[in-house]
């Protein structure tokens, strides 16, 4: 059985592309199948991130209208034979999925991939609601600062009482903490909440922490998911994440400011 | 020692822009857990009555008052309520 994971937030612009793309990619690279669905219906970008926007047919929408098939929408990624992506489309509104439709969609990508991966648009309106009704897990990826953590609050409410699982009394959905664009030297000097900060207000089990990192644009500009970039903090981040995702259990790294060395304090680098 | 502890505290301690968030964050959280919870149908109701029983008195805005059912395990429900009062709109005088 697949496992179906929803990557949101409520808020916009906290990191969910970026994270979806990691981790996608990072989980195919594991040798896993994994496919990447962009929810985010009018404003696609996910295949930006992925860097596979020129190969762009179909989309998600497409499919559930019947006017293709899953396999004539779905990009296989060219760096990892494991990958596939589904992009949402540029041109509709986002009310053009329905969640009969959706499923039908989900089970069939059930049969052939272990993971799906659902990028969900910012809000908690229709589209995020799509994107995480038929999660099995949810990554609630948090900027550390005050807009950011409410709204993924208000996400966890929706994950406990608007989701299939919820309805359905099944088992909860499993949450996860992502923190991301962490920066250690503004938590030291008192500017910005702490991973254990926003763990007791959310007390969900912590996932990940990223931080804010000059990587992410390098790696969105060329198209090239962070995580692929080995030698950067954010890239070594998401591949602990991607780990832990997998079952194994990783010290957290990246949580203190790295020192200035002699020289850089002397210089004022 | 209150006093000493206060500024022992205060010392080591500062109060940062980010324990400040912290704070709020922890009130506005907890505030709208309690509202998500379902609620029984007459609570409405009841604090719009509530809300004029007190209006006679004081003035309060809507968002100073949250009642709320909790269940405390087995049979014992607790209806909290809560009623806010700023200082402007009830001088101590
Ligand atoms: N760890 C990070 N460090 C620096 N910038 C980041 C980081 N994560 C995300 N960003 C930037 O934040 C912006 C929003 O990211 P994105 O993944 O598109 O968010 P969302 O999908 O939640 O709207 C982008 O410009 C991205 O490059
Ligand atoms: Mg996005």
């Amino acid at each position: 059985m697949a496992r179906i994971i929803v990557v949101t937030s409520g808020k916009g612009g906290v990191g969910k592309t970026t994270s979806s793309a990691a981790i996608g990619i990072g989980l195919a690279l594991k040798g896993h199948k994994v496919v990447l669905i962009d929810f985010d219906i009018g404003l696609r970008n996910l295949d930006l991130i992925m860097g596979c926007e020129r190969r762009v047919v179909y989309d998600f929408v497409n499919v559930i209208k019947g006017e293709a098939t899953l396999n004539q929408a779905l990009i296989k990624d060219k760096r990892v034979s494991t990958l596939s992506i589904l992009p949402a489309s540029q041109t509709r509104d986002k009310d053009a999925l329905d969640k009969e439709s959706v499923g039908k969609v989900l089970t069939e990508l059930g049969e052939t991939y272990d993971y799906i991966i659902c990028d969900s648009p910012a809000g908690i309106e229709a589209g995020a609601m799509m994107a995480l009704y038929y999660a099995d897990e949810a990554i609630v990826t948090t900027n550390p600062e005050v807009s950011s953590v409410r709204d993924s609050d208000r996400i966890l409410g929706m994950l406990a009482s608007r989701s299939r699982r919820a309805e359905l009394n099944l088992e909860p959905i499993k949450e996860h903490l992502l923190l991301t664009r962490y920066s250690p030297k503004r938590v030291t000097e008192g500017e910005m909440l702490s991973v254990e900060d926003v763990e007791d207000i959310l007390s969900i089990p912590l996932l990940g922490v990223i931080p804010e990192s000059q990587a992410v644009l390098k790696a969105s500009n060329a198209g090239e998911p962070v995580i692929l970039d080995k030698e950067s903090d954010a890239g070594q981040a998401y591949q602990d994440v991607v780990n832990r995702l997998l079952g194994d259990s990783v010290d957290f790294r990246f949580l203190v400011a790295e020192k200035k060395g002699i020289f850089s304090r002397m210089f004022g680098g | 020692m209150a006093l000493l502890d206060y500024f022992l505290h205060k010392k080591d301690k500062p109060v940062t822009t980010a324990s400040k968030a912290k704070e709020r964050l922890q009130i506005i959280v907890a505030h709208e857990r309690n509202n998500r919870k379902v609620q029984p149908d007459y609570l409405p109701d009841l604090t719009k009555d509530i809300l004029a029983v007190l209006r006679k008195y004081i003035q309060v805005s809507d968002e100073s008052l949250s009642i709320n059912l909790d269940n405390k395990g087995g049979e014992l429900n607790v209806l909290e309520l809560n009623i806010e009062l700023h200082d402007e709109q009830h001088p101590q005088t």
